[in-house]
């Protein structure tokens, strides 16, 4: 069981529980700097709605709910699946870890193809700031604004989409690696950590979606 | 050695998150009587489904000591970083600050 190498116990580690141990606390380091990168764009949001907060209320009323909701709750699917493929490996269980790694692969490819809609739409209906952003149709004062919040909007989602975009990628290696069978109950750190990196994801659009979909609806 | 989690945790994490984002959803349709207190009751659903994902789906509630301190420091830091950051745009205008 106990393999070294690549896919095994690194030279530099006395066992693998140190090993392990070692690889969350790297990437929980990462994480927590990930915080400060989104905290950074969350803080821009809070104060240009803290002093434009009719604009932003029209703003969100312009994103449709329902593609929101849709994609959080293919998140969350995705969420329950990651944690379960880093089950499946714990358990030594090939087959249910290859599985649960294309179903999280089936979701974030979702994910994007719903974001791909939204954008399209807002591409026709011109609302995509330094690109086609046109706010004479709309039924607002201060267009400009409205055109702010736009410009959050796509900062926001477009940083979380590129996210999702890289876990893809991982995900693209990870799923061959899995078939070959490189991860064992010893030794399956790779598939943890991209499990935290994709909960993270899902967190941030945990606050994504109220704070940009729901605050138009009443 | 490590803490594998029962399936049933998983789901009923799952459960919860998904019965959250309907109450959101319905919560954000609801007139509180003020904005604040909508954002306030979103907010607070929003970091409960955040706390359920790190706990269970990041083990966090299993982790060493060392891993729940990187994982808090996080949480800390932007917490700070809002608070400063709000002192000053929420203050500036009414200390007079000149100039602006």
């Amino acid at each position: 069981m106990h393999r070294e190498g690549i896919y095994g116990l690194h030279e530099q580690f006395e066992d693998l529980a140190q090993q392990k141990e070692s690889s969350l606390i790297g990437m929980w380091a990462f994480v927590a700097q990930e915080v400060l990168f989104f905290g950074g764009a969350f803080f821009t949001y809070a104060v240009y709605r803290f002093m434009y907060p009719e604009a932003f209320s029209y703003g969100s009323s312009l994103l449709d709910v329902r593609f929101g909701a849709f994609n959080t709750v293919v998140l969350l699917l995705s969420s329950f699946t990651v944690a379960m493929a880093v089950r499946a490996a714990q358990l030594n269980d090939k087959k249910q870890l290859v599985g649960f790694l294309l179903a999280t692969l089936f979701f974030a490819s979702t994910f994007m193809g719903i974001k791909y809609i939204e954008y399209s739409s807002k591409y026709e209906h011109h609302l995509i700031p330094g690109i086609n952003f046109d706010g004479s149709h709309l039924d607002f004062d201060n267009p400009e604004k409205v055109e702010l919040f736009m410009s959050i909007y796509f900062a926001l989602t477009g940083l979380h989409g590129l996210h999702v975009l890289v876990g893809i990628l991982i995900l693209l290696w990870l799923i061959p690696v899995s078939i070959k069978g490189r991860f064992t109950s010893s030794y399956y750190f790779p598939v943890e950590i991209f499990g935290l990196y994709w909960h993270f994801v899902d967190i941030v659009w945990i606050f994504l979606f109220p704070l940009l979909y729901l605050i138009g609806v009443s | 050695m490590e803490h594998i989690t029962p399936t049933r945790v998983y789901v009923l994490v799952l459960i919860a998150l998904l019965f959250l984002t309907g109450v959101t959803v319905l919560a954000a349709k609801i007139d509180f009587g003020s904005h604040v207190i909508n954002n306030i009751v979103a907010i607070a659903i929003a970091v409960t489904k955040a706390t359920l994902v790190v706990l269970f789906f990041m083990h966090v509630y299993y982790s060493s000591p060392m891993v729940r301190f990187y994982a808090i420091a996080g949480a800390v830091w932007v917490f700070i970083f809002f608070v400063i950051g709000f002192t000053d745009y929420v203050f500036r205008g009414v200390i007079g600050i000149p100039g602006i």
